[in-house]
């Protein structure tokens, strides 16, 4: 259990993936001028990053590295990054049609954004870094779901001082994603105050 | 200028992805600590962008256009797998600096996207020249940044000290993650000072595409963008 509160603190705010290790810089970018846009995208991110972490764990753990198929010198591991980024499209074509036939309301409010993680690093970088860490299925989730909750926060609180800014006198060259870079800049400075917590 | 140097210039110079284009911005950010990671990166990816340009272009009248972004997406990921192999053999530290980055070239927009504006459309010379230049055009954007980072940061280039430390205090927080941010900041200011004076002038250079503009045409989803404009 502390293990897992471990793991999930390291990488929802110590390991922030926006913040720190550069994942997913397209949407925080590029979805962080409302507030309202930029929580729906995070969700969006929460629900296919526990998901795809879910899924990628199950299949390096009974497919990649099956036990039998390594008894029998037959390894294939080597594959998972081809293996992974199907996979992931795949799943978020089919979470969309889910959600779009049986639950519309949560479709409303996150169908937009769906197509857009398809190729979002953060998913495939988590799912990599799952492996790489040589996490269980349980860990595997834990971490997805703490890596993705990061992204809500940092992009949360972009939105947020964005529309502040939107009010600011900002020097000509500086305005657009110069000073949205600025911005990030700081927070990440801010977040790197608690890389001393683990 | 014939057809092939003129790709050449059009990724080194005219739409370099880095400073013009703005593609690919996750490992601009990520690697550039320092210029050798920059480099090895840049290279890296520019082997991957002419082989996935090469194939794709060889392939493109087989491939059947309705699955055109998956097919793209298995070459490119087992392109990407033999490099990372071939790195962990060969250059052992450098692929160690790079981590996870070396597989995510996967999902950098200027591969899917130079498959889906170029190589699918193009010949197959052609389209080797168009990734040559594309990819040194990224390399020489990541290198630069990564002399910038590194020179702030510790002193150093390429490793070698040349700020003297007895007068030089380094300002760290350049080779940490803010100094990405920062650094890619004042770029972007920059370019925005260039790129008004250059319309002053009659000569716009291209606008920034992708991940900055919020555009997704570029970054290899032209196929689903299109499907949501139309639903």
């Amino acid at each position: 259990m502390k293990e897992l509160l471990l793991i999930a603190v390291g990488s929802a705010i110590v390991n922030n993936v926006v913040l720190s290790q550069f994942l997913g810089i397209c949407p925080f970018l590029g979805v962080s001028k409302k507030t309202e846009t930029a929580a729906g995208m995070g969700g969006a991110v929460i629900f296919v990053i526990t998901l795809s972490s879910f899924v990628t764990a199950l299949i390096y753990k009974f497919i990649l590295a099956n036990e039998y198929l390594m008894s029998k010198g037959i390894d294939l591991t080597y594959l998972k990054t081809i293996v992974y980024i199907l996979v992931i499209a795949c799943l978020v074509q089919f979470v969309e049609m889910f959600l779009k036939k049986k639950m519309p309301p949560l479709y409303e409010s996150l169908g937009v954004y769906l197509p857009l993680i398809t190729t979002n690093c953060a998913v495939l970088g988590v799912a990599l870094t799952n492996v790489t860490k040589e996490y269980g299925i349980l860990e595997s989730v834990v971490n997805g779901f703490a890596t993705a909750l990061g992204f809500f926060i940092a992009i949360v609180l972009m939105a947020g001082l964005r529309e502040k800014i939107e009010y600011n006198d900002i020097p000509k060259p500086f305005q657009g994603t110069a000073i949205v870079l600025i911005t990030a800049a700081l927070m990440s400075i801010a977040f790197m105050g608690f890389s001393g917590m683990i | 200028m014939n057809k092939y140097t003129e790709r050449l210039y059009n990724g080194i110079i005219k739409e370099n992805p880095t400073f013009v284009l703005m593609l690919g911005m996750c490992p601009t950010l990520a690697v550039t600590s320092s210029a050798i990671n920059g480099l090895g990166m840049g290279l890296s990816t520019t082997v991957v962008l002419v082989l996935s340009n090469l194939l794709i272009s060889a392939f493109r009248k087989v491939i059947p256009n309705g699955v055109r972004m998956p097919a793209f997406i298995v070459i490119v990921a087992s392109l990407v797998t033999i490099v990372e192999f071939m790195m962990k053999a060969y250059f052992q530290s450098l692929s160690a600096a790079l981590g996870v980055y070396i597989p995510l070239i996967v999902v950098n927009c200027i591969i899917l996207g130079r498959a889906e504006s170029y190589a699918s459309k193009n010949p197959v010379l052609p389209s080797i020249f168009d990734g040559i230049g594309m990819g040194l055009g990224f390399t020489v954007g990541l290198t630069c940044i990564g002399l910038v980072r590194e020179l702030l940061g510790a002193g150093q280039i390429f490793g070698v000290q040349v700020l003297s430390l007895n007068w030089f205090t380094p300002i760290t927080i350049f080779i940490m993650a803010p100094g990405a941010f920062l650094v890619l900041a004042f770029l972007v200011a920059g370019m925005n000072i260039i790129r008004k004076k250059m319309e002053e002038k009659g000569k716009p250079l291209a606008e920034p595409a992708g991940c900055l503009n919020g555009d997704c045409a570029n970054c290899g989803q032209a196929a689903i963008c299109a499907d949501k404009k139309e639903a």
